[in-house]
């Protein structure tokens, strides 16, 4: 009973980590109908700067601070290169647009950063921890916190504040918000800047965890499957999603792996993914597109 | 206020047309300050695609529009906006997800005069904003006897709750050209008679200046100072109701028409 907990906690709390990847794409897609593919080149971008700011002797907190600035100011290059002359144009021209972006912000940063591997370390132990004799990593849990630190602050900037009601009147009806005046160019710079913040803390978590790499761009294809099952327009999906992929890939490593094996983390969160795509293909939180008139 | 001495809205030569299909074809007509200009006609006439050329959505193939003594070739959505054109959609257009408060706050968008910065951290000019914004979308909701939906959430009510919510998410910016589409249909009689009394109440208290499109005649014929029928986008009649009443070419654009309530 104890070890189906501990695998059950221990999958639980690395699960935020691939919502926390996840809710950067809801965002966006949320508010501009995009699927970014360049969620996962902007993440390793942002860990990237920070991990070559500190290497130049920048002390941590000046290098969260320029690599945000730098995020804010790469959101409004998107915005007006690349999103304002698309306007109006399908989802998937502005999709192989954000494919194009994902390879052109990987090769700016290899260009000036280099390509080798790189430590991060953000000064948390991953000493183990015990809960009664449940052992829990340490590290996963401060991980966890900090999602859902980020979950109640975008709630509340998304419930409590007059950007929050522009944002979602965008994600809702673009012809009504502009309508009534609401700058949805300025919004999308808003979002995008929002999901690169979140890129941010989910680059230093996972870059600290496997190393700062160009890998590290490679978490998007985690994302995947959150999104298909948590639904790609709700961060409540993104974080439900997140945690049953990450519970179920834990659960099965450990008791369905020894009999296949082994080795069932890689593809079993497209396993499940694929089971809720027949059964609820909008996702459990995700709203079924309905086509206006 | 730039209350020019013309007219508040003119239309020139205008015309669209949908991959060679013409939805308008060279109109013009012209919008007094403070009057209640209904534009009418059959299915498919142009009307809301007129609406639609007024507040930028869509750019005509050739004409002008020329509002308070300023001349567009073409309107862009947010321009037309901030100079004060609100709007109301055909197929009702509100944040459904959202709360009726919070849709009709999202209608002063065009007044904000806060910074990001200063909304994010909360600062006391936002919050200040922010309050002023909250009374005026009150007493917009009490105008409406809308009050005690205020923190429902819109997509919930009933059709004709939410038309109104929608007229008042369009003058809670106080506009000064208030394009209405079809304002009151999926109505009820009782609904219609209340919301075209707020209607006429917008118009004579606040002097706002409304084009609508109605297809009820009737309410038309009582709300109208100044009515255009347009038919296979081109304008058929353009004067006072009383020209309607009996013009054998609104009688004969109608007839087949689906949705004509030609009675009343
Ligand atoms: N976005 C569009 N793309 C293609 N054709 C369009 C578009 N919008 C309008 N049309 C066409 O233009 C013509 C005029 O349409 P419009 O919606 O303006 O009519 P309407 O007078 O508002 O009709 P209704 O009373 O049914 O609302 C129609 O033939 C319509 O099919
Ligand atoms: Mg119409």
């Amino acid at each position: 009973m104890n070890m189906f907990l501990e695998t059950l906690l221990g999958g639980l709390l690395a699960g935020t980590m691939y919502s926390l990847v996840a809710i950067g794409f809801v965002l966006i897609y949320k508010a501009s109908g995009v699927f970014n593919y360049a969620q996962g080149s902007l993440l390793l971008f942002a860990a990237l700067t920070f991990v070559a700011l500190t290497d130049q002797g920048v002390p941590a907190l000046g290098a969260i601070v320029i690599t945000i600035a730098l995020l804010v100011l790469t959101a409004i290059a998107i915005e007006k290169l690349l999103l304002r002359p698309l306007t109006n144009r399908s989802p998937m021209t502005l999709f192989m647009a954000t494919l194009g972006l994902s390879y052109l912000v990987e090769g700016v940063a290899q260009g000036i950063m280099g390509s080798q591997v790189r430590a991060l370390d953000l000064g948390i132990e991953d000493l183990p921890i015990f809960v009664g004799d449940i052992m829990i990593s340490q590290f996963d849990l401060i991980a966890a916190g900090v999602a859902l630190a980020i979950v109640v602050v975008l709630s509340l900037l998304f419930n409590r504040t007059r950007i929050g009601i522009q944002l979602r009147g965008v994600a809702d009806d673009t012809r009504a918000a502009l309508s009534l005046g609401i700058d949805i160019n300025r919004i999308w710079q808003i979002v995008w800047a929002v999901a690169g913040l979140v890129g941010l803390v989910a680059g230093l978590l996972w870059g600290a965890r496997q190393g700062v790499q160009f890998s590290l761009s490679l978490v998007v294809l985690k994302a995947l499957p959150v999104l298909i099952i948590g639904g790609f327009t709700s961060i409540p999906g993104a974080i439900v999603g997140g945690l049953i992929v990450g519970a179920g890939e834990s659960l099965a490593e450990t008791y369905i792996g020894p009999y296949l094996g082994g080795g069932i983390t890689p593809w079993f969160a497209y396993a499940l993914a694929l089971v809720f795509l027949f059964i609820r293909p909008a996702g459990l939180f995700g709203e079924r597109q309905i086509e206006r008139v | 206020m730039n209350t020019s001495a013309g007219p508040a809205l003119e239309v020139r030569n205008v015309s669209l047309s949908f991959k060679g299909v013409k939805a308008i074809s060279d109109l013009s007509f012209q919008v007094e300050h403070h009057e209640i200009c209904a534009l009418i006609g059959p299915n498919g006439a142009g009307k809301s695609s007129l609406l639609n050329i007024l507040n930028g959505v869509y750019v005509p193939d050739s004409g002008e529009i020329v509002f308070e003594g300023e001349h567009f070739r073409r309107m862009q959505p947010l321009e037309a906006a901030r100079r004060g054109i609100g709007r109301g959609f055909q197929n009702n257009a509100l944040f459904s997800g959202m709360s009726v408060l919070d849709n009709v706050i999202a209608g002063l968008s065009r007044h904000s005069r806060v910074t990001l910065v200063e909304e994010a951290f909360r600062l006391p000019r936002a919050l200040g904003q922010e309050r002023a914004f909250r009374q005026r979308a009150h007493d917009v909701l009490q105008l409406f006897d809308l009050e005690k939906h205020a923190e429902t959430i819109v997509g919930t009510l009933p059709y004709g709750v939410q038309k109104k919510v929608e007229i008042a998410r369009a003058i809670v910016a106080k506009p000064r050209l208030l394009l209405l589409d079809e304002p009151l249909a999926g109505m009820n009689s009782a609904e219609k008679q209340e919301v075209a009394a707020v209607i006429a109440r917008l118009n004579k208290e606040l002097d706002l200046t409304i084009v609508l499109i109605e297809h009820d005649i009737g309410i038309v014929l009582k709300l109208a100072h100044h009515v255009v029928v347009l038919d296979y986008g081109r304008k058929l009649v353009d004067g006072p109701p009383e020209t309607i009443r009996d013009n054998p070419d609104v009688i004969a654009a109608y007839l087949g028409s689906e949705h004509a309530e030609v009675a009343a």
